[in-house]
C-alpha cells in the first residue's frame, strides 16, 4: 500500500516537468518571447479598439486625406475616415480571418493525415494524391480560383486560404503518425485488443501535435499575407470593411499625395507576420533542438 | 537515375490530372446557373443560351470534362471569352514576360540571399549575423504588393529614379522577338534599350526577390553551420587552404541541397507573387492577364491560365527533385 503511493506521486511529479521545462525554455528564448508579446499586444489592441479610438471605422468626414496629426495619429484616408481607427480594427478581421483559416486547415488537414497514415493502403494512396494535387498550385493562385468560384468576400476568402493549407498539415500528420503508429506502446495497446478509434485518440493524437502547432503558428503568418493579398485583388474583405489589404488597394490612388494612407495598413500586416513568424521560429527551436542554431 | 526519372514522370500523371479537373471545375461549379455569372446579371437570355452553348453547358458534366480534356491533350486551352482568340495563342507573350520577371527575381534572390547566409555564418554571431538574420526575417513578413507599392512610391515617384509602370517606356517602338524584352534589345544590339528595359526590370523585380531572398539566406546559413563543423572542413583547414576556398568550395557544395531545394520550392512562390507584382506594376505577365481575366468574368482565361502556371509549377519541382537526386548520390531515390 505504501510503496504504490509513492510511485503516483512520483507520476505526478514526472508528468508536470515537460510543461515547467517548456515554460523555462521558451522565456529563455527571445524570438519566442518577442513574437509572443507582439501577438498579445495586437490581440489587445484588437479587443479593445472601441476604447483607444474616439472615431467610428467607417464614419466619414470632411477631414480628407489629411497627413498623420495629433487629431489623426495615422491620418486619414480619401474619405476622411480616421487611418488609426481602421488600422486597429483591421487587426480584429486580420486575427479573425488568420485564426479561423489555420484551425480550418489543422482540423481537415490533421483528420486526412490521421487517416492517411493510420491505415494506409487506398485511403493513403487517394488522399496523398490529394495533397499531391493541391500543392500542385501556387498557393495564392488557388486561392484566387477558389474566391473565383465562390464570389469575393472575407468568408470565402478565409475558406479558401483554409482549403490551399491543408496539405501542408496534412502531410505533416501523415509523417508523425507513421513513425508514431510503430511505437510500442501503439504496438502494446492494439496487442491487447484495443479499438482503431481509441488508439487514434487516445494514444498516437496526442504525441502529434508538436510539429502542428509549430507549423499552425507559422502558417497563421502566411494566412494573413493570404488573405490581405486576396483583399488586396479586390477578392476578399469589400469596403467599407477595415482590412488592411482592401485598404492598400483603396490607397492605391493617392500614393503620391497621401502616402501614409499605405504605410501604416502594410506596416500593421508586417507587424503582425513578424510576431507569428517570431514566435513559429521560435517554438520551431524549443521542440526540435536539432534545428537549433 | 533513369528508372527514378521514368517513376518520377509517371506519378505525375495523376497529378496532371487532377489539376485539370480542379481547372474544369472552375467553371463548373460556380454556385447556381454558371452561364448566367458568366454572361453577367443584365445579359438577355439568348446570350446567356449561346454562353451555354459555346461552352457546352447543357451536356452532361463526364462528357463535358471527357472534350475539355482531349481539348487539353491536343493542346487546345479554349478561346478567350472577351477576345475571342485561342488563350494558347494569346497567352506566349504574357508567359515569356512572367519568365523574364521570375528568372530576374530569382536571380536576385540567389545571388544575394546565398552570400548574405555565407556571410552570415562566416561570422556567427557577429553583427554582422545578427543584422543579415534581422532583415532576412522582416523579409520574410513583407507582403510582396505592400512592397511593391513602396517602391513605387519611393524610387519612382519621390526619387524619380526608376520607371513605375510597364516593361518599356511606351515611346518606344520594338517588334518582339523572344517577347523577353532584355534578349530582344540586345539581339537588336540597341544598348539604350537595353538599358530602358532594366529599369523597368528592377522594382518588380526586387519585390518579387525580397522574400525568397530571405528564405535562402536563412537556409544558406543554417545549412553552411552545419557543414562547417564537419571534420572534413577542419581537415581543409588544416591543410592551410585559404579561408575563401574553404568556404566557397568545400562547405557551400555540400551545404548547397538544402539551399537547392529551397530555391525550388520558391519558384512557386515567385509564381504566385507574380500576380500581385504584375498587378502592381503594370507588367503584361500571366498575372496580369489572369487578373484582368478575373475582372472581366473571363472564366475560360481564368481556367487555361491557371492550368498553365500550375503546370509550369509542377514540372519544375520535377526538374529541382532530378537535379537534387543527381547531386547527392546518397538520396537513394530508386529504393523504397
Amino acid at each position: 500500500m505504501q510503496t504504490q503511493t509513492v510511485d503516483i506521486r512520483n507520476k505526478v511529479v514526472e508528468e508536470d516537468k515537460p510543461w515547467k521545462d517548456f515554460m523555462r525554455s521558451f522565456l529563455r528564448h527571445r524570438s519566442a518571447v518577442i513574437g509572443s508579446v507582439i501577438i498579445l499586444f495586437l490581440i489587445l489592441i484588437a479587443i479593445i479598439a472601441p476604447v483607444l479610438t474616439p472615431f467610428e471605422y467607417s464614419a466619414k468626414s470632411n477631414d480628407l486625406m489629411q497627413s498623420p496629426s495629433a487629431n489623426h495619429w495615422f491620418g486619414t484616408d480619401e474619405m476622411g475616415r480616421d487611418i488609426f481607427t481602421r488600422v486597429i480594427y483591421g487587426a480584429r478581421i486580420s486575427l479573425w480571418v488568420g485564426f479561423f483559416a489555420v484551425i480550418g486547415s489543422i482540423v481537415l488537414g490533421s483528420l486526412l493525415g490521421l487517416i492517411a497514415g493510420f491505415f494506409g493502403g487506398w485511403r493513403d494512396a487517394v488522399i496523398s494524391r490529394i495533397f499531391d494535387i493541391l500543392l500542385a498550385f501556387p498557393g495564392i493562385l488557388l486561392a484566387i480560383a477558389m474566391v473565383t468560384i465562390l464570389g469575393p468576400g472575407i468568408n470565402n476568402a478565409m475558406i479558401a486560404i483554409a482549403i490551399i493549407n491543408i496539405p501542408t498539415f496534412g502531410r505533416l500528420m501523415r509523417s508523425s503518425v507513421l513513425r508514431i503508429k510503430e511505437e510500442d506502446y501503439v504496438l502494446a495497446a492494439k496487442a491487447m485488443g484495443m479499438k482503431n478509434g481509441r488508439i487514434l485518440f487516445h494514444h498516437i493524437l496526442p504525441n502529434c501535435w508538436t510539429p502542428i502547432m509549430v507549423q499552425g503558428t507559422l502558417s497563421f503568418a502566411t494566412a494573413v499575407i493570404e488573405a490581405a493579398a486576396l483583399g488586396f485583388l479586390g477578392l476578399g474583405a469589400q469596403p467599407p470593411e477595415p482590412e488592411w489589404g482592401t485598404m492598400l488597394a483603396d490607397s492605391r490612388p493617392f500614393i503620391q499625395t497621401a502616402p501614409w494612407t499605405m504605410i501604416f495598413p502594410g506596416l500593421a500586416i508586417v507587424l503582425t507576420v513578424l510576431g507569428f513568424n517570431l514566435l513559429g521560429d521560435g517554438l520551431r527551436d524549443i521542440f526540435d533542438p536539432r534545428m537549433k542554431q | 537515375m533513369l528508372a527514378y526519372t521514368v517513376r518520377r514522370l509517371f506519378m505525375l500523371i495523376p497529378v496532371l490530372v487532377g489539376m485539370s479537373i480542379i481547372t474544369f471545375g472552375i467553371v463548373h461549379m460556380i454556385p447556381g446557373d454558371p452561364a448566367q455569372t458568366i454572361a453577367g446579371e443584365k445579359a438577355t437570355p439568348q446570350r446567356v443560351e449561346e454562353i451555354r452553348k459555346e461552352l457546352g453547358l447543357d451536356e452532361p458534366l463526364y462528357i463535358q470534362y471527357g472534350s475539355y480534356a482531349k481539348g487539353l491533350l491536343q493542346g487546345d486551352l479554349g478561346k478567350s471569352m472577351t477576345t475571342k482568340r485561342p488563350i494558347g495563342e494569346e497567352i506566349g507573350p504574357f508567359l515569356a514576360a512572367t519568365a523574364e520577371l521570375v528568372f530576374a527575381a530569382m536571380f536576385i534572390a540567389v545571388f544575394f540571399g546565398v552570400n548574405l547566409g555565407i556571410l552570415s555564418s562566416w561570422r556567427q554571431n557577429s553583427w554582422f549575423d545578427y543584422s543579415a538574420m534581422m532583415i532576412a526575417l522582416i523579409g520574410v513578413s513583407i507582403p510582396v504588393f505592400w512592397l511593391g507599392l513602396m517602391e513605387q512610391w519611393l524610387f519612382a515617384q519621390t526619387l524619380d529614379w526608376l520607371p513605375s509602370n510597364g516593361r518599356l517606356d511606351p515611346r518606344i517602338q520594338m517588334e518582339p522577338i523572344t517577347y523577353f524584352y532584355v534578349i530582344d534589345t540586345i539581339l537588336y544590339g540597341d544598348t539604350e534599350v537595353l538599358w530602358d528595359a532594366v529599369k523597368h526590370l528592377i522594382l518588380p523585380a526586387v519585390a518579387l526577390a525580397t522574400v525568397p531572398m530571405a528564405i535562402i539566406a536563412r537556409i544558406t546559413r543554417s545549412s553552411m553551420l552545419e557543414v562547417m563543423r564537419s571534420d572534413y572542413i577542419r581537415t581543409a583547414r588544416a591543410k592551410g587552404l585559404s579561408e575563401f576556398w574553404v568556404v566557397y568550395k568545400h562547405t557551400l557544395k555540400n551545404a548547397s541541397i538544402p539551399v537547392l531545394t529551397v530555391i525550388g520550392l520558391q519558384l512557386g512562390t515567385l509564381l504566385g507573387g507574380a500576380v500581385l507584382t504584375e498587378t502592381i506594376f503594370s507588367w503584361p505577365g500571366v498575372g496580369r492577364y489572369l487578373y484582368t481575366a478575373i475582372g472581366e468574368r473571363d472564366y475560360t482565361v481564368v481556367q487555361s491560365g491557371i492550368l498553365i502556371v500550375a503546370t509550369i509549377f509542377v514540372i519544375i519541382n520535377l526538374i529541382v527533385d532530378l537535379i537534387y537526386a543527381w547531386i547527392d548520390p546518397r538520396i537513394q531515390y530508386g529504393k523504397k
